[in-house]
């Protein structure tokens, strides 16, 4: 199993997410070029966080026209597992593999901080080792995470399961006082109808470790490597 | 060579009359235009630390790590690890463009650590503006922030700590104190030259535009005019470009190809090529038609002067430039050879197909050093007089605790530090807000403690104590969460160094500066020196900004500044003197500006960081953080509300000697340490305090929900945990 991290040019998490897979979580890792096609192999695609081209444009509005993206729209056809963190869920968002749109952040500010999400759907690849409502600490550092999409839209990826984070408060109170950046209904993080793409404001890559405050991140990458053995598995057996 | 009237020309250029006499005799000719620009520059304040060499030559440059000074930035070794680290001033661009002004002064001072061969891994800032009830100080104080975000979140290097002061002295001239920290392998960093004849000279980066013209030698020399239309000098950021020079840089270095590097910031191309010549011993052939340009019809002076951000200057081995230069295209940058070391001496550059500089390298590095006179500012006398019974001692204690709460200078600086991000590159272990600030290190057991200090104030009141404070607290900071202090960069900031006032102000704060790091051991690794802050308000606070880096030995023994546990047990370490003066309690309750600071006793210093070493190392404390500027109970409330649960205390000062009570709660005495611990731990401390001769009361307790201040049976302060914190945290917001 074989994680890849895309590096586009003013990519700056990259590394972080390839130190979290590689040397935290023993995963194999590698970088991946934006201007190669080629995804070695790898079984989960992540865009990391940074400022991809400078986000001189609209966050994520160049780069999704970056060589690799062609070879990860493919690699999604396939049912391919791709994450987007932060810049990388704008990035997703641009290329039209996840609906919505992530506005600037509603006090006008850049935020960082730690903050508190709830898991709203616990049977994504990327959350299956979380239990249903399940409290996670992790932080966000954007400018741009105020998620936005319709009411009646929202109702229909809500009913679908399709909001997988939302912001909350230690207890889980999902409220406007726990909402950091606008985002309709708190949403934090959604995944497509499939539920083999998720894009995520909040970083897991920062909350690694205990060293740095919380491990609570490891639950997402060790819920893809969980549910890709798991597809193996029950692929061996058929 | 073109014909022009040089001597007007330097004029303007801000060259002194001697001056040019010196370039007629160095060159045997008049200049070319294109030289007296160049001269200029590199003859500036800003560059050519005119006023200050001869003083900076006092600073101490031995400690116990190994210490490594390099061209433009220094640093120590720490096992088989270059950490190197610099500061730098960004002052008179932020007070004219704050958001562009302290951006590029991030892009500047990152530039500088990567050109040493590291890659940087954090920034801090020591920012100090006028009154957020000033306009124009606000407008100044958010745009500069903003910049700093904007900038040091895009490049992906962690802004992680640093001071913030709000003085009517910075209302016309702010200060913008940046520092960068990197990382190497000891033997990968690089140096700042030219050599081995016919090697490449390659530019690389960003285009050269007008931007910046004339930054480091009308902008940082001078003082601020009437009016400040100056806004041509100031240089435009590009952090995406910084951001892909870092990485090509790094990735460049690595392949053994670079002879040499140097950023080309204030005074551009200008700077970067003499120096680098004259460091190598070489000469150095230019051709400026091969310099990327963003616009036609560029003259040669003004691409020599030009400050154009994101670009460096390589010297590469010849017959490899083209692998170097596919490093920096694959990025999306500029990489071209626009010239070749020479055997001659000489900066040779060339135009159109004429020569339009010719001169000796180590010439245009050597410039002239003055010292002028100095001589103690007579206010000094009148400010120091302070009589404590000329102070009343407010009848309520409790509002003058929520006065000096909702101080801009002592409140919380979330409001600031959470534009930044301060958590990429993921080894920031202790989070600002949390105390010092430690820094892990990927694949270590150790780590880097790192703070900024200094209270301009007391150096108004006293720049020779007030520097040697600075350097005290910066070390009792990094003592305090359990780091020995290893090294400092400086960065002094000071009026017109041609009025001897000032220029006492200075040098006083120099030997101060000297004096205290020669004492505690601590090497002066880079700096930096800003004169000329001076606006028609006058003169800023003398403001020698220490940057002060720790190592700790064991990064899973650090503590944090604030509380964890009820319960707990709180302890002062160092002793209270009656000692009011400079303090900011008599500044923000009684509306007195006086001294003297309080006193220090550097012996006691150096014993009391290695007392707080040696008891965090035995995990003694659950957390500890230095006594400075509101005294005690300002110190007890951070420690209360900074950390993610919010705690109470119940604290009484009996034991703290009979002194005036606002005296004891808001006194500024330096050598004082506020820890936490476990009850069944306090034995153990009292007996190594002993030993160590460190005087130790027992304050209180963490617990309930409110800050409770006694003395003895008498209540000072009773305030609800919760509207503390909401005084404390929402302070600064409220301004802007």
């Amino acid at each position: 199993m074989r994680f890849g991290v895309v590096v586009f040019p003013g990519s700056n998490c990259d590394y972080d997410c390839f130190y979290a897979l590689r040397d935290v979580l023993g995963q194999d890792v590698v970088f991946l070029w934006h201007k190669n096609t080629d995804l070695q192999g790898c079984d989960c695609i992540i865009l990391p966080g940074g400022f991809s081209y400078g986000d001189y444009l609209r966050t994520g509005a160049i780069a999704r026209f970056s060589p690799i993206m062609e070879a990860v729209r493919d690699f999604v056809l396939q049912g391919g597992l791709v994450l987007g963190i932060c810049n990388g869920f704008q990035i997703l968002l641009e290329s039209g593999l996840l609906p919505g749109a992530l506005l600037p952040n509603r006090n006008g500010r850049f935020i960082c901080r730690y903050v508190y999400l709830r898991v709203e759907n616990a049977n994504t690849p990327f959350t299956c080792l979380c239990t249903p409502g399940e409290i996670l600490r992790i932080p966000i550092a954007h400018y741009q995470g105020n998620f936005f999409l319709p009411q009646d839209e929202l109702g229909i990826l809500t009913e679908r399961g399709q909001v997988v984070f939302r912001y909350c408060g230690p207890q889980g109170e999902v409220s406007e006082a726990y909402n950091p950046n606008g985002s309709v209904g708190n949403v934090a993080g959604i995944a497509s109808s499939d539920f083999r793409v998720m894009g995520m404001m909040p970083h897991p890559e920062r909350a690694c470790e205990e060293i740095l405050g919380s491990v609570d991140g490891r639950k997402i990458f060790l819920s893809i490597v969980a549910w890709l053995e798991e597809k193996r598995y029950a692929g061996c057996g058929s | 060579m073109q014909v022009v009237d040089p001597e007007r020309v330097a004029r303007e250029l801000g060259l002194r009359k001697g001056e040019y006499e010196r370039i007629l005799s160095v060159l045997g000719r008049a200049p070319t235009l294109t030289e007296v620009a160049m001269f200029s520059v590199e003859w500036s304040e800003h560059c050519g630390y005119l006023h200050s060499k001869q003083w900076l030559e006092f600073l101490p440059r031995e400690g116990r790590f190994e210490v490594l000074v390099g061209e433009d930035a220094g640093g120590i070794v720490y096992d088989g690890l270059a950490i190197v680290f610099k500061m730098e001033s960004h002052n008179h661009p932020s007070q004219i463009e704050p958001k562009q002004g302290a951006a590029t002064g991030i892009g500047g001072i990152i530039r500088d650590i990567l050109g040493s061969g590291a890659r940087p891994i954090a920034c801090l800032d020591s920012l100090h503006f006028g009154p957020l009830d000033d306009p124009r100080s606000c407008y100044v104080a958010k745009g500069v922030v903003e910049g700093i975000a904007w900038y040091g979140n895009c490049v992906g290097v962690p802004t992680v700590a640093g001071e913030v002061w709000f003085y009517p002295a910075f209302r016309g001239n702010c200060l913008v104190n940046v520092m960068c920290i990197g990382i190497a392998p000891r033997g990968r960093l690089a140096r700042a030259v030219a050599k081995g004849v016919g090697n490449a000279i390659m530019y690389v980066g960003n285009k050269t535009g007008r931007d910046g013209i004339g930054g480091c030698s009308i902008l940082a020399s001078q003082e601020f005019g009437e009016n400040e239309e100056k806004r041509p000098s100031v240089q435009i950021g590009d952090p995406f470009a910084e951001k892909c020079l870092i990485e090509a840089t790094l990735e460049a270095l690595a392949t053994g190809y670079i002879v040499g590097i140097k950023d080309m910031g204030a005074a551009g191309l200008t700077c970067s090529s003499s120096e680098m010549a004259a460091a190598g011993e070489s000469g150095i052939d230019i051709n400026l038609d091969h310099v990327p340009v963003r616009e036609e019809g560029m003259e040669a002076w003004e691409i020599m002067m030009s400050e154009s951000q994101e670009r460096m200057l390589l010297c590469v081995l010849k017959e490899h430039e083209e692998e170097v230069r596919n490093i920096f295209k694959k990025w999306g940058l500029e990489a071209e050879v626009i010239g070749r070391v020479t055997d001659t001496g000489r900066v040779t550059i060339r135009y159109r197909g004429e020569v339009v500089a010719d001169i000796p390298a180590k010439e245009l590095v050597r410039p002239p050093v003055y010292v002028p006179p100095r001589e103690r500012p007579t206010y000094l006398d009148r400010i120091n007089d302070l009589s404590l019974d000329n102070v009343p001692l407010p009848e309520d204690l409790e509002s003058a605790f929520r006065q000096l709460l909702s101080s801009p200078n002592l409140a919380s600086k979330r409001w600031i530090f959470e534009q930044y991000d301060h958590m990429v590159q993921t080894n920031t272990v202790i989070l600002p807000g949390k105390g010092t600030v430690v820094l892990r290190v990927k694949g270590k057991h150790w780590g880097i403690a790192v703070t900024t200090d200094c209270n301009p104030f007391y150096c108004f009141l006293d720049p020779y104590r007030g520097a040697q404070i600075a350097v005290a607290e910066a070390a009792r900071n990094l003592a305090s969460c359990g780091a020995q202090p290893a090294g400092v960069t400086d960065c002094l900031n000071f009026g017109n160094p041609e009025k001897p006032d000032r220029y006492w102000q200075f040098t006083e704060a120099v030997l101060g500066l000297s004096d205290a790091c020669r004492f505690f051991g601590i090497p002066v690794v880079s700096g930096n020196v800003s004169f000329y802050n001076e606006s028609p308000f006058g003169a800023v606070y003398p403001t020698p900004t220490i940057g002060m880096v720790g190592i700790v030995e064991e990064i899973d023994k650090v503590v944090g500044g604030h509380f964890v546990k009820e319960g707990s047990i709180i302890v002062l370490f160092g002793e209270t003197k009656e000692e009011i003066g400079g303090s900011e309690y008599l500044r923000v309750v009684h509306g007195i500006e006086a001294g003297p600071p309080p006193s220090l006793d550097l012996s006691f210093e150096k014993r009391l960081q290695e007392f707080l070493i040696s008891c965090v190392r035995d995990r003694l404390f659950l957390s500890a953080c230095d006594v400075s500027e509101g005294g005690i109970a300002i110190t007890l409330a951070e420690a209360a509300l900074s950390g993610d649960k919010i705690f109470g205390v119940d604290v009484d000062f009996a034991s703290c000697g009979d002194l005036r009570e606002d005296v004891l709660l808001f006194g500024e005495s330096c050598g004082r340490v506020l820890v936490s611990l476990e009850e069944e731990k306090l034995q153990v401390l009292m007996d190594r305090a002993k030993h160590w001769g460190i005087p130790c009361v027992v304050l209180g307790k963490v617990q309930g929900e409110h800050i409770v201040l006694r003395k003895g049976k008498k209540t000072l302060v009773r305030l609800p945990v919760s509207q503390a914190f909401e005084i404390w945290e929402g302070a600064i917001a409220r301004y802007v």
